[in-house]
């Protein structure tokens, strides 16, 4: 028998009733690490998440987690939701509000315990709910829980059910800053902990951008864009419509320390960037993000006269019109890595900026987000 | 005390006669107000009005329909017979039948709106964490639905208690077969024994109190009782 390649496939076809539009979609996602599915609000990638557990029913399609069969319209298959080894983590807190944290706990052990047929993960109860911190919270019942701590019990319940694979629908959307800033860190464990490959919906790019291997766009129910979160927040042709928020993420070591200034220097491939230090460990691997607002360009190195510490020379690739009609998106190869920098379209012109011209890209602000 | 033995027999009546029906109407209106808060169907409006039409209707007109039904010639006394079990008019049984349909929708309507309340996602994050659709009902749906349960409960007891008019049509007024509380009242009325109905009626008002009480003590965070008119 021909041997599957280890990926999720997901085509189908399914119309969206309220919205008028229908999904369209045909990809394949890696079976490890985070796939995130980012698109506005009516996007459909709801929709998808809700016909990759078999909460809906697609239409017409084909979903298929490495060489389990899921659906299949063309032979008849539909796999119910309780048969699928998912974990399914909701936007808004969705523990049973009939039972205490611990029995809600206990709910899908014992289902995943009488549940045959898939590979179970074997995840460790004891270090599960030590990882997640949720031990005291155990007799409570939801209602007596903080929303924080309510998706933090919904989350140890979905890897209790030992699934193959875990769906998260927004599950930072519900709850405020301070929230989100103490779930991350959860969320960054269960991927590293884990090897369970996560398909993550989310229109925040900033959670996408620290939490995703993998990125695919929706829009209106079609992909626009799909790839390695690297290559497609590096894309601007056609553009992610993300305003403001348009930057690419690179993937860095932190290899030097200075500790007159409180700096570290953050090699990537292609370059380096002193930021400030905010304690990591030599040869830390480093996620950083560098918004292209907070890049301008220069055609010759700067003199010494300028407040910006990062200056890399680069070469320009591309250039198309911003969203914004005052502004060019410029995407720049520098070394193997790619940057983009949004500067006015007044200055592209006055500049003259071409595709091919060797210019100095100085990067004002970069953010680690791991 | 103005009680007779006859009045205990018929307190005993109208309670084994409201338990059976209870436990009947739970089992078969579980089911049915469980598909009315699922369905999508364009049968549901059809059936949710027939659920309600004793509601409206007067006890006689029930009452009338069920004595012809239970007839030789009709559908529920030929089935009956064809049994071997036969008549089912004036007798205990007649009654359970016609009780039940006088009641349904009692036991329905409090049913169905618990089951929407739960509403969807609950039921869906049980289908996550593998819960197949019968286990699905006994772990979620039953535990939240719990207050709905209770109002079922209680107002298809009370409300089969209080029955006079299908009973009077169906049933008449035989000793221990078909004389129920409110039919022994009705027969002190008659016999100008107004002690004997004082009292009875006493007790009957008595437990139509409680019976509220109980309901709204469960149904605190809940509108009214339940029911739709």
């Amino acid at each position: 028998m021909q041997q599957a390649k280890p990926e999720i496939k997901l085509k189908l076809k399914h119309a969206q009733k309220p919205n008028g539009f229908s999904l369209d979609i045909d990809i394949s996602l890696p079976s490890h690490g985070v796939s995130a599915i980012f698109g506005a609000s009516g996007s459909g990638k709801t929709s998808l998440l809700r016909c990759i557990a078999g909460l809906e029913k697609a239409d017409h399609g084909h979903i298929q987690l490495n060489e389990t069969i899921w659906q299949s319209s063309q032979s008849g298959i539909f796999v119910p939701p309780y048969k699928r080894a998912i974990g399914y983590i909701f936007q808004e807190a969705s523990l049973f509000t009939h039972l205490t944290a611990g029995d809600n706990l206990q709910y899908a052990i014992k289902r995943a315990a009488k549940f045959g047929g898939q590979p179970k993960n074997n995840i460790d109860y004891k270090a599960l709910i030590s990882l997640m911190g949720i031990e005291p919270i155990l007799n409570q019942y939801p209602a007596q829980l903080s929303g924080g701590e309510r998706q933090r019990v919904a989350m140890a319940r979905a890897l209790l059910s030992q699934p193959q694979l875990l769906l998260m629908d927004e599950p930072l959307a519900a709850l405020d800053y301070e929230r989100k800033r103490e779930i991350l860190p959860y969320l960054e464990r269960i991927r590293d902990d884990y090897k369970i490959p996560i398909i993550y919906v989310s229109h925040a790019i900033d959670e996408v951008a620290r939490l995703a291997d993998h990125l695919v766009v929706l829009d209106q129910g079609r992909v626009t864009h799909q790839g390695k979160l690297a290559d497609v927040l590096g894309q601007i042709e056609p553009p992610l419509a993300l305003g403001e928020d348009v930057g690419i993420v690179l993937h860095a070591r932190l290899r030097m320390r200075d500790l007159d200034w409180h700096l570290v220097e953050l090699a990537f491939d292609g370059g380096a960037l002193w930021t400030a230090d905010d304690g990591d460990r030599l040869n830390a691997k480093i996620r950083l993000r560098i918004l292209a607002r907070d890049v301008s360009l220069t055609k010759q190195a700067s003199a010494k006269t300028t407040s910006i510490l990062n200056s890399l020379p680069a070469k320009i690739t591309a250039i198309v019109p911003d969203q914004h009609k005052a502004f060019a998106l410029v995407q720049l190869k520098v070394g193997n890595s790619v940057i983009l920098a949004r500067v006015t379209a007044k200055s592209a012109a006055l500049l003259d900026l071409k595709l091919g011209d060797n210019v100095w890209a100085n990067v004002k602000s970069v953010s680690i987000i791991r | 005390m103005g009680f007779m033995d006859g009045d205990l027999a018929a307190i005993w009546l109208s309670l084994k006669l409201a338990s059976v029906v209870t436990i009947l109407l739970l089992l078969i209106g579980t089911p049915l107000a469980w598909w009315l808060s699922q369905t999508t169907s364009r049968l549901k409006v059809l059936v949710s009005a027939l659920v309600a039409l004793p509601l409206i209707l007067p006890p006689t007109v029930i009452g009338f329909y069920l004595l012809i039904s239970m007839g030789p010639n009709g559908p529920l006394g030929q089935v009956s017979h064809a049994l071997g079990l036969g008549g089912l008019a004036f007798t205990f049984w007649g009654l359970v039948i016609g009780s039940m349909i006088y009641s349904l929708p009692f036991v329905v309507q409090p049913l169905q709106n618990a089951f929407e309340a739960i509403g969807k996602r609950p039921l869906e994050i049980a289908y996550t964490l593998r819960a197949t659709p019968w286990d699905r009902f006994i772990s979620v749906v039953v535990p939240l639905a719990k207050p709905g349960f209770i109002t079922a409960a209680v107002l298809g007891f009370a409300h089969t208690i209080g029955e006079f008019g299908v009973v009077l049509m169906i049933g008449g007024n035989i000793p221990d077969e078909t004389r129920v509380v409110s039919i022994q009242i009705y027969n002190h009325v008659e016999a100008l024994n107004y002690t004997g109905a004082y009292w009875l009626s006493a007790i009957m008002v008595l437990f139509a109190l409680l019976t509220l009480l109980i309901i709204y003590r469960y149904q605190q965070r809940q509108s009214a009782i339940g029911m739709r008119f």
